[in-house]
């Protein structure tokens, strides 16, 4: 295990970049440490499995250097680096038993049998396999085939880093959850530095430590899934990370408050003085979770139309036009439902200030 | 007017793939299909579609018997999982392609592709070849292809699933807004239970080629009639724990003994399955009637706006969903209260006998 820096990185899949447009990764400049669980996470061509092609050595960067520990790994191809990698789709022998493939990474690279054994063993028991342990893996399900896969590339101790991309995308929702808590059973136990990529906010956010926001190849921000959740440091994230996304709302500052139309929303003392400050467009972010829905008229609410309300199960989503934009409000199962007419109102605690799509802090 | 499906069977090979199925779907409807992979859920698609024959059964649509007539003599439109569209043709071409044939006047066509086109956000695209298109936009020309004809049947074979994440909660948004809209069957099949609320209308549940349960979405998610449609339409998995019930005292798991009122003590003494949803576990009191649990942290999951809590109770796996963030270190432990009043009651056989605030249910039925 090795902590992992990416020096200055960038990557153009063009021979002759111009600017900065033709780079699919713009700058990428990191530390992730050794034990981590990290995911990259953005939608597609944001450039996350460029730099995960990067790390593994599929792809040797147009700019920058990447080190393992102290090792600069830049020029070495993957089978020198000293990882291991768990693909979308399952990868392993068919006609070998399950045992023979979880040892095949081992029995490779010469360790003794007694070793393999053991370990195989451990592995197996984690990923609830033992009773397939002597079985061929053709005749096995779609998700015991990935579990396999999951256990080849978790087989080895000496790996720098296990690297996964999308490797619950073809699982059933139900087995996912059992696939993830797996995974975050592993990491606690085996503390191997893991690096995630997917275009799933919950896989991402429920797996890793720190997730690594990607878009239009930048990182727009690393955090904890609170972190991410609660301060969104770029209008992209508020949208992207949550269900439904965060609203916005354009608004300008008028006595301390957030004015969006004939709204007056009044904001706390640190917020009010960040948007007083702010000189470029300003808008209002407040997440649908916070938003409070009322049945009759409370201290600091508005009245505003309600355009539908969608069950979900357990919880609903009341969309309402405020200032003749729609914004969401997600109340729980049992929350009275309003009808035509709500009021809304926005807790100070909650209400961000994003000037050029940045957030104010 | 609408697609009836009359004790429609499969077998390919000696092989049941799609047993005793019927189904009388409305016309301007909207259904979805449940269920796990290899469920049967595209199998039968493909029969409603006419792309494949039913081994017995019949297939009546609008009141017409199609059964054994070809997709091509039906009023059929079909988006598939995989993104197909004319790779030769301009995105103009392929949204065109299905009035082409039929000799539709020009200026007609094309008024028709601009609103359709305008519908799933196209229009700056129009242009372009599908080749240069995100995998999201080259969905939506397939979508917008589907939408052209004005066929009786619309059928869609999880059209999202190799979308992302965000782009498909998008897309979802936009079809349910659009289907609203249309006079046909639009039937639309998914693994994912979050998919099936969203859409809303009437859902099929769909398990090893039978369909298990059908109804409003919403009606069906309160009121499941068995422990594996509960199953399948929990994500989180709903919580299952085997109990006793003796003179109105009811026995969960192991040794929890839960005094309990009302529909549930008038039950007979026996052996029941109690299911109760993960947001309905708490790791704060509720309510005065509430019992409580002890347990010890599996795993702790955050997703940004709330936690899942993975422990064990009596030995059965258990998830607590709470929203908001409320991190638990693993191996900590923790109380978590429910309450009998969110308890769905089964019978050994799995068959549901009661169902957490079926009168409320009601009620939303006739507002």
């Amino acid at each position: 295990m090795a902590q992992i820096s990416l020096d200055e990185i960038a990557h153009s899949y063009l021979p002759y970049p111009k600017n900065d447009a033709d780079y699919a990764l713009k700058r990428i400049h990191n530390i992730w440490n050794d034990g981590g669980a990290y995911a990259l996470l953005g939608p597609s061509g944001c450039g996350k499995t460029t730099l995960l092609n990067i790390i593994s050595g599929l792809l040797k960067p147009s700019k920058g250097r990447v080190r393992f520990g102290e090792t600069d790994v830049t020029d070495l191809p993957p089978e020198k680096r000293n990882i291991a990698q768990v693909f979308q789709f399952p990868v392993l022998y068919d006609t070998m038993t399950v045992f023979n493939n979880l040892a095949f990474p081992l029995k490779n690279r010469g360790f003794d049998n007694a070793y393999i054994k053991t370990r195989v063993k451990e592995i197996a028991r984690i990923l609830e396999l033992e009773t397939v342990l002597h079985k061929k893996a053709e005749g096995l399900g779609a998700d015991a085939k990935q579990k396999i896969s999951l256990g080849r590339g978790l087989v080895r101790e000496d790996v720098a880093a296990i690297l996964f991309d999308e490797p619950l995308t073809v699982i059933d929702p139900q087995l996912k959850w059992q696939l993830r808590c797996k995974l975050k059973e592993i990491h606690e136990q085996l503390k191997l530095t893991l690096i995630y990529v997917t275009h799933d906010q919950v896989e991402a956010l429920t797996f890793a430590d720190q997730i690594i926001v990607m878009y239009e190849g930048k990182i727009v921000q690393i955090g904890t899934p609170q972190e991410l959740f609660e301060y969104p440091n770029h209008k992209f994230v508020g949208y992207f990370i949550g269900s439904p996304g965060m609203n916005f709302l354009p608004c300008t500052m008028e006595n301390g408050r957030a004015r969006v139309g004939k709204f007056h929303i009044p904001l706390d003392d640190r917020t009010a003085a960040l948007g007083n400050r702010a000189t470029g467009s300003l808008e209002m972010g407040i997440r649908p979770l916070y938003l409070k829905i009322h049945g009759q008229e409370t201290a600091g609410s508005f009245q505003v139309p309600v355009q539908s309300v969608e069950d979900q199960g357990s919880y609903r989503v009341v969309a309402l036009s405020f200032n003749d934009q729609t914004i969401r409000a997600r109340i729980a199962e049992n929350e009275p439902v309003p009808g035509s007419m709500a009021w809304v109102s926005f807790p100070e605690k909650w209400i961000r200030l994003f000037e050029n799509d940045q957030l104010l802090k | 007017m609408g697609l009836i499906l009359d004790q429609v069977n499969k077998y390919v090979e000696g092989e049941m793939h799609l047993a005793d199925i019927s189904l009388d779907l409305a016309s301007g409807s909207r259904n979805v299909i449940l269920g796990r992979t290899l469920a049967g859920k595209t199998s039968l698609l493909r029969i409603m579609a006419g792309l494949d024959r039913p081994s017995t059964g019949k297939i009546v649509m609008d009141g017409k018997d199609v059964t054994g007539i070809s997709v091509r003599k039906r009023q059929v439109a079909m988006v598939y999982q995989q993104f197909i569209n004319y790779p030769s043709f301009s995105v103009f071409q392929n949204i065109a392609s299905p009035l082409q044939i039929s000799g539709v006047p020009k200026a007609t066509i094309t008024e028709k592709v601009m609103e359709t086109a305008n519908l799933l956000h196209l229009e700056e695209m129009l242009d372009r070849m599908p080749a240069e298109l995100s995998g999201g936009q080259q969905q939506r020309v397939a979508i917008a292809r589907a939408l052209m004809k004005d066929s009786q049947l619309l059928l869609l074979d999880e059209p999202l699933v190799n979308l992302d994440y965000k782009l498909r909660e998008e897309l979802l948004e936009e079809l349910t807004a659009i289907f609203k809209k249309r006079d046909c069957v639009v039937v639309y099949t998914t693994t994912e239970p979050s998919e099936a609320l969203k859409l809303g209308g009437n859902i099929v549940v769909m398990d090893q080629g039978r369909v298990r349960q059908t109804g409003p979405t919403a009606q069906v998610y309160r009121n499941p009639a068995t422990v594996e449609t509960a199953q399948l339409l929990s994500d989180p998995p709903i919580n299952l724990f085997a109990a006793r019930l003796k003179d109105g005292h009811l026995t969960l798991g192991d040794d929890l003994a839960i005094a309990v009122t009302g529909s549930i003590a008038a039950l007979s003494s026996g052996r029941y399955h109690i299911g109760i949803r993960p947001n309905h576990l708490y790791l704060h009191q509720q309510e005065s009637g509430d019992i409580k649990i002890h347990a010890t942290v599996e795993i702790s999951e955050i997703n940004g706006s709330e936690t899942f809590i993975h422990f064990q109770y009596s030995g059965y796996k258990t998830v607590l969903h709470e929203v908001g963030i409320d991190a638990r270190k693993i191996g900590s432990d923790i109380t978590v209260y429910m309450n009998p009043a969110n308890f769905f009651v089964f019978a050994e056989n799995g068959e549901l006998l009661i169902s957490p605030g079926a009168a409320d249910t009601a009620e939303n039925q006739t507002a």
